[in-house]
């Protein structure tokens, strides 16, 4: 399977990330060549095999409902490069 | 010999006796980093004043009767492991000024024990890498040959244990990330099984195959560092709720009798003739001590890269996700719109590499090619753990070499992404299946470089590898250079 | 002009009351100042793990029994990825191939009778932040204190058939999560919420139209008109030989619309997939069995229990159960006195008055069961009158005294002595002349003045009965 230009952009959008034209060529060309490479996984016969979505089958990994001390507003916004008044700050959603 | 030149056990005893303390060992390190870090950098930071404090904290401990093995030593962090209050990087421009409030849980558990944080270790960006080329931070140099990589993506701690800029170091492997570059380093490193230690505090990379784990300079040393490491988090969704054997109770003990599955596939082309002499001598030394080599096949072996490319990718995507400059990590100047804020944080934050697999990991969960890529991949997944469990109902452990090649030359593979990826090809596969896998020093390239060997065993069985690690250490004596730094 | 029938499908999504959130513990209750119920799991900072919270999960096999759905013994949770600050992961852990519960139902009680309406599915998962803006400034504002939140979000089928419908749907949704003390039901702040999905076909037809999913409904209210709405430009749309456009709109209370979102919404591709930081969730038949033996009778079932144990009418019977505590109450009162159909009057009339004038909860209620059980004895012994407990009841509210000290303390005994009574008639007629003449020149209405004055007379203690019949024989012709 091959990938063009127009959906690395599509990809692009869904990742939120901007590329420059000579990006987008490089990837381009990056991903199908991986992407070909991946093809031989069509050589794999795999009718009725349960797909392995986790490396262990554990199931069931609870906590009890109990409240647990929370971060102060002060350390839960000490990473945050804009704040405003105990909230993380972004630009306005454009209506 | 110097302080900063010995094994934690080593180190221990003199720690005991009194012969020497917390502090002085800790100073000697210190000592050898000023002396070769500029020229290897297998740092991104430096804990200097806290490693001291810790120190002398670990002084009043064994004064008082404290009889941990860990007490007093000097142990390098990769900078994928969140340490409380001091920035953790790993290794990108996203996360260059993020301090987490919280300790990966390993990184607790090692300061229970006592041990002293010397720096946090350079790495490939997110751990995503073979190469440790990829770090915002700079490249680490192999130490045993400046002009090439150390592996990857934990190359910063494997060289700093290498060149004993630290006694010993907590790495995370992901798709060999902590073997290969032990094996290019020429020091013992070893992948628990998946779950066998918390990812809590661990930055994500791909959720199901992400395993944290130690380099070190001897398969004791190992055995030690994972009696610390291992243990059920209730933090953990993933970790496994098996006891913990004593590790050290694997150690001098007889493997006679024992059956070492040899995989075929693992033996084919692109095995660098070094290699292969040296993993054939390792053969030699198990079968005289005792135990029988058993061809095994691992019929899917072909298309673990694959596998992988497309699991890991897709888990990565989603994990990174959360990186967009709003609660935390790199914001870009001069944004119009909260899209903005979003585009150009991200594709600023992050480097090429890092993108390159957001974009496959995306393609491959996106609508109409779901099933295509990520669900057959999870199907040959299956597969391929099932390859393993059929082997080891023949075998006790399985061995094979570690990375197809020595150290190669910085700036070799980073612009081909698909033959990066090919260099972890015997080492993916364990992650992939979830099982352990250690490798041991096992000899060096016409060229002077270190080969690793590797042995795999079943889920949990960690106590294997350490027995026939340690007896295999033990037997064949490998000389003990160092790199001539 | 064609006839076009509405199909319509509503989402709910419901906020489980429980302490902590759904996978870490910070506490879930609602109002604390921004950012402050936060911790790096809910934050979603680099190296942390979700671990899910076990009440979460019986509260929603709860929701699943009561409403007969199938529970999967094994389910999984999926990421839904999507980008949106008051996303902290940039993905929304919640249920996707495998849900928690599928394919039950509810029973509602339109005009046309009982209908059926099926739920598609009840899946887990968790809430996000929210985001507030500014007025003035370009800037958005992110609080994460509901992000972490337990949701389970109940998908009904397409059965729905008219606006009124709809609405009887969510009541009865509502009351049973209430009832199930699994959620508040609050929807002012959030605890319960509804999309919904709406399109027009021909009546007759089999096959769905295009349909548009409506957002921003905050109240039942809303509800029904955004629906009243949307048949009205569906149809128009249609009846013009247009194509109904499949997008979601947001209603517009104030305009009575409904608006286009379209040109904000790109198409998400979501990209589910098994989330690998969380296990597989087993929940067996003896967990299900333990679940199920602390399912309280659900309103449907007490409201026919009222009707058949305590021959009060539906009506009465649904104003009794429209909360747990104030059946719970009910039922206390008629324990006390024995006489359920006196109890309902009482407790759905003064009573419920005198809490909605004091915007009291029935929990919290100054006149115990027992108290109003003893006062409707009292009325059946003939110590009070009826017109009599309607002070006392009101005494009783205010000062929480049981009604025999009120009536000790008061003298508020009933006259019952028909002598006593006889000679206040008599004195009663004498002192009104004039009325006694035009009543019996055929003024009948003068009747209730002769009734008012011996009451007057007596300070309202009379026997209403004994007074009419005395009335009666004294005035009569």
């Amino acid at each position: 399977m091959t990938i063009n230009k127009k959906e690395i952009e599509y990809i692009a959008q869904l990742a939120h990330l901007k590329f420059s034209p000579r990006e987008v060529e490089a990837f381009t060309s990056d991903l199908n060549d991986i992407l070909s490479y991946i093809d031989k996984l069509n050589q794999v016969d795999t009718i009725g095999v349960e797909p392995m979505n986790h490396a262990m089958d554990m199931t069931n990994a609870f906590r009890e409902d109990v409240v647990t001390p929370s971060l102060t507003n002060e350390a839960s916004l000490a990473n945050a490069p804009e704040t405003h008044g105990g909230s993380f700050q972004v630009p306005k959603i454009i209506e | 010999m110097e302080l900063h030149q010995l094994t934690i056990h080593a180190l221990r005893d003199k720690l005991r006796t009194g012969e020497v303390n917390a502090v002085a060992v800790t100073e000697s390190v210190f000592r050898r980093i000023d002396a070769v870090e500029d020229r290897v950098h297998a740092y991104i930071a430096l804990m200097r004043d806290e490693a001291l404090r810790s120190a002398a904290e670990a002084d009043r401990r064994i004064e008082a009767g404290d009889n941990e093995d860990l007490c007093g030593i000097p142990v390098a962090l990769k900078d994928v492991l969140c340490t409380a209050g001091f920035r953790t990087t790993s290794g990108s421009r996203m996360l260059r000024d993020f301090v987490p409030p919280y300790d990966a849980t390993a990184v607790e558990a090692l300061k229970r024990a006592g041990a002293v944080f010397v720096g946090k270790a350079n790495m490939d960006e997110f751990a995503m890498g073979s190469s440790t080329e990829t770090s915002w931070f700079g490249v680490t140099r192999n130490p045993w040959d400046l002009g090439r990589t150390p592996g990857g993506s934990s190359g910063g701690a494997a060289a700093a244990v290498a060149a004993d800029e630290c006694i010993a170091s907590l790495g995370s492997d992901t798709g060999g990330s902590i073997r290969q570059p032990a094996a290019l380093c020429g020091v013992v490193g070893m992948k628990p099984t998946y779950g066998r230690v918390s990812r809590f505090g661990l930055i994500a990379f791909a959720s199901s195959l992400d395993q944290i784990g130690p380099l070190t300079k001897d398969v004791e040393d190992c055995a030690i560092m994972m009696n610390a490491i291992c243990a059920h988090d209730p933090k953990d969704s993933t970790s496994a709720k098996i006891d913990v054997p004593d590790y050290k109770t694997f150690l001098d003990r007889d493997i006679s009798g024992w059956n070492v599955g040899i995989p075929k596939e693992y033996f084919a082309e692109g095995l660098d003739p070094d290699v292969l002499e040296a993993v054939k001598r390792a053969i030699g030394v198990i079968e005289d001590a005792g135990a029988r080599c058993v061809e095994v096949t691992l019929p899917h072996t072909d298309y673990c890269v694959a596998v992988y490319c497309i699991v890991s990718t897709a888990e990565a995507g989603s994990n990174l996700a959360r990186y967009d400059g709003i609660r935390y990590g790199y914001r870009a100047e001069n944004v119009r719109d909260l899209l903005e804020v979003y585009e150009k944080s991200r594709s600023e934050g992050f480097g090429a590499e890092v993108k390159r697999r957001i974009m496959l990991g995306t393609y491959a969960l996106s609508s109409g090619y779901y099933d295509a890529y990520y669900k057959k991949a999870s199907q040959v997944r299956a597969r391929i753990k099932e390859d393993f469990a059929k082997a080891f109902r023949r075998c006790d452990v399985i061995l094979t070499p570690t990375s197809p090649t020595p150290a190669f030359l910085l700036g070799e593979k980073i612009n081909d992404p698909l033959q990066m990826y090919l260099s972890d090809i015997y080492t993916i596969s364990a992650n992939l299946a979830g099982i352990p896998g250690i490798s041991v020093p096992c000899g060096f390239s016409s060229g002077g470089l270190p080969i690793g060997v590797q042995f795999l065993a079943g889920p949990f069985d960690e106590g294997k590898l350490m027995q026939i690690a340690h007896a295999y250490e033990r037997l064949a004596a490998i000389e003990r250079r160092r790199p001539a730094l | 002009m064609t006839e076009y029938e509405p199909v319509i499908g509503l989402e709910v999504h419901a906020q489980l009351m429980t302490k902590s959130k759904i996978f870490c513990g910070c506490s879930a209750e609602f109002g604390a100042a921004p950012n402050t119920r936060t911790c790096p799991v809910c934050l979603g900072m680099p190296g942390v793990l979700p671990v899910l919270n076990r009440t979460v999960v019986e509260f929603a096999v709860k929701m699943a029994l009561a409403t007969r759905c199938r529970i999967n013994l094994m389910s999984n949770f999926a990421r839904k990825n999507y980008f949106y600050p008051d996303l902290p992961k940039g993905y929304q852990i919640s249920q996707y191939a495998l849900p928690l519960a599928e394919k039950g139902y509810v029973d509602i009680e339109t005009d046309a009778g009982e209908k059926r309406i099926g739920l598609i599915r009840i899946h887990i998962e968790e809430d996000a932040g929210k985001l507030v803006h500014d007025e003035h400034m370009p800037s958005s504002y992110v609080d994460l204190n509901r992000a972490g939140v337990p949701l389970i979000e109940i998908v009904g089928e397409p059965d729905i058939r008219s606006p009124e419908e709809a609405a009887l749907y969510l009541r009865r949704l509502h009351e049973t999560l209430v009832y199930l003390e699994i959620c508040d039901g609050n929807m002012e702040e959030g605890s319960f919420r509804c999309d919904a999905n709406i399109s027009l076909r021909p009546k007759g037809r089999e096959a769905f139209g295009t349909r548009a999913e409506l957002k921003n409904l905050n109240s039942f209210r809303h509800v029904q008109r955004a629906l009243e709405y949307e048949i009205k430009r569906q149809a128009y749309i249609l009846e013009s030989g247009g194509e109904v456009v499949q997008e979601t709109r947001l209603w517009d209370d104030a305009r009575g619309v409904t608006l286009s979102m379209r040109s904000k919404e790109e198409a998400h591709d979501y990209r589910y997939f098994p989330d690998p930081d969380l296990v597989a969730l087993h929940v067996d038949e003896a967990w299900i069995q333990e679940v199920a033996a602390t399912l309280p009778e659900l309103p449907l079932e007490k409201r026919e229990r009222f009707v058949r144990e305590y021959g009060i009418t539906p009506y009465d019977a649904g104003l009794l159960t429209m909360t747990r505590p104030l059946a719970a109450y009910y039922e206390e009162v008629v324990r006390a006195c024995g006489k359920p159909r006196p109890a309902a009057n009482w407790v759905k009339g003064d009573l419920l008055r005198l809490l909605n004038e004091d915007r009291a909860d029935i929990r919290a209620c100054p006149v115990s069961a027992a108290s109003l059980g003893d006062m409707i004895c009292l009325i059946e012994e003939g110590a009070i009158s009826g017109k009599m407990a309607k002070d006392l009841i009101e005494e009783m509210y205010k000062t929480g005294k049981s009604p025999r000290t009120i009536i000790e303390e008061k003298g508020l005994v009933q006259i019952t002595d028909e002598d006593a009574l006889a000679r206040v008639v008599d004195e009663v007629i004498a002192a009104n002349p004039n009325q006694l003449a035009q009543y019996r020149g055929g003024k009948d209405k003068l009747f209730g003045y002769f009734v008012g004055q011996v009451m007057k007379a007596t300070q309202g203690k009379a026997n209403p009965q004994l007074v009419n019949d005395l009335l009666q024989k004294r005035l009569g012709p």
